[in-house]
């Protein structure tokens, strides 16, 4: 199979002004991944679905991925005058990444036996921007699982057939595999609680040692 | 009668016996659990029902498709709070004297999925058990004790008087309110009524 970068040229050919960007793994080399802007990832699947050489027709997995807000240091070189000589300092600098949801798809060719190639799609925000392009059209395996990604993360699919939640009940209006999800408090005994739990059984039972 | 009496009856081949005796002994005997199961520990029940334990033995080897026809409940596997509404509703649709089992570690407690946000933390919370078994999954004897312990049970029960069990007492409730589907969790999260656990003082 071609390497990521080739499939990048050739969706970047075929498809002008698509904006992809690859995402290294930091933990798995060989795993880089393929960012799609949502506005035009059912554009790119179809590429990579029909394209000959690609032949992607199978998409074996859907995942959710939550990004909190985060901040990350940045080592940055900066020049200063000091007693009127130019000297490079290294600064530590904090930059604030906005949080996001992702959706992971994992594809693979049945008919040429390659793959995978993973492919990203990012929302906006994790609040009202949440939306992303469905790609049930492209592969139908991908209904269920953009399903309970919905469900779990609160992804919205555009474009799917059937956004419903699939393993919590209807009325349920929460996400419970956000980061951020606060539990309902259904606190019951625990035989050796631990950090948070050991605050939740504080609140639940009296500790004699606390009285 | 005393015992003294039904003896000497019973050497001069004179069979004597009560009515609660009699239908407590048909009762127990002839147990027919309701045919569902949630998870793994239904696995274990299916094999507890086959040739090998073969529940047979015991009476209790007529599953029945419908709570109409059923009079024990066996809670096998894990409640979700999506299935724990129905769970109830097919406790209220089985006739009196109906006993429940809950069987597995899910099932009386949440078992490995208790810090979970979708699974019930126990049956019990909703429906009365008379039995619960422990283990992940217990093994088909664990079931099959159940069973015995259950029979043991309803055959030391009274018909009638002060102390005669939940199913004769005419104010005691048969059904129990179903829970619904709420924003966050099932509402009510537990019937206050029926789960009253101890409170329990931790010393560290
Ligand atoms: S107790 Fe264990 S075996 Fe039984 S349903 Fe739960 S996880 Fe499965």
């Amino acid at each position: 199979m071609e390497t990521l970068e080739q499939i990048k040229c050739r969706i970047e050919a075929a498809i002008p002004g698509v904006g992809l960007d690859i995402q290294c793994n930091r933990v798995v080399p060989g795993q880089a991944s393929l960012v799609v802007p949502p506005a035009r990832a059912l554009e790119v699947a179809r590429f990579l679905r029909d394209d000959s050489r690609l032949a992607l027709d199978y998409c074996s997995n859907v995942s959710g991925v939550d990004w909190l807000d985060r901040v990350v240091e940045e080592h940055v070189r900066v020049t200063r005058l000091v007693d009127g000589q130019e000297r490079v300092f290294e600064e530590c600098r904090e930059r604030r990444v906005p949080g996001h949801l992702e959706a992971v798809y994992h594809l693979y060719s049945m008919r040429l036996k390659h793959g995978p190639v993973i492919l990203r799609q990012r929302t906006v925000n994790r609040v009202d921007q949440a939306r992303l392009a469905s790609l049930t059209p492209v592969w139908r395996s991908a209904e269920f699982q953009e399903r309970e990604a919905y469900d779990l993360f609160g992804i919205v699919f555009e474009g799917h057939p059937d956004l419903r939640r699939i393993l919590m009940w209807d009325e349920f209006r929460d996400s419970p595999m956000r980061k951020d999800y606060v539990e309902p408090d259904d606190y019951e005994y625990e035989p050796t609680p631990h950090d948070d739990l050991r605050e939740k059984a504080r609140r639940h039972y009296p500790i004699e040692a606390d009285a | 009668m005393d015992e003294g009496l039904r003896s000497e009856l019973s050497r001069q081949g004179v069979f004597a016996t009560t009515i609660q005796d009699l239908y407590n002994w048909g009762c127990r005997n002839s147990l027919w659990p309701l045919n569902f199961g949630l998870a793994c520990c239904a696995i274990e029940m299916i094999a507890a029902s086959m040739a090998r334990f073969d529940i047979a033995r015991f009476g209790a080897e007529v599953f029945r498709p419908s709570p109409r026809q059923a009079d024990l409940m066996i809670v096998a596997g894990t409640v979700t709070k999506k299935m724990a509404p129905q769970v109830v509703r097919l406790y209220n649709q089985m006739p009196e004297p109906k006993y429940v089992i809950a069987m597995g570690a899910c099932a009386i407690s949440g078992g490995p999925f208790k810090r979970g946000y979708n699974v019930l933390k126990g049956i019990d919370r909703y429906v009365p058990v008379d039995v619960h078994i422990p283990g992940c999954p217990p093994r088909p004897e664990a079931l099959l004790h159940a069973l015995i312990t259950l029979q043991e049970k309803i055959a030391s029960r009274k018909l009638t008087g002060p102390s005669r069990a939940r199913a004769f007492q005419e104010e005691a409730p048969g059904e129990f309110p179903v829970p619904e589907y709420g924003p966050y969790d099932l509402v009510p999260a537990k019937n206050t009524d029926l789960w009253r656990p101890k409170p329990i003082t931790r010393n560290e």
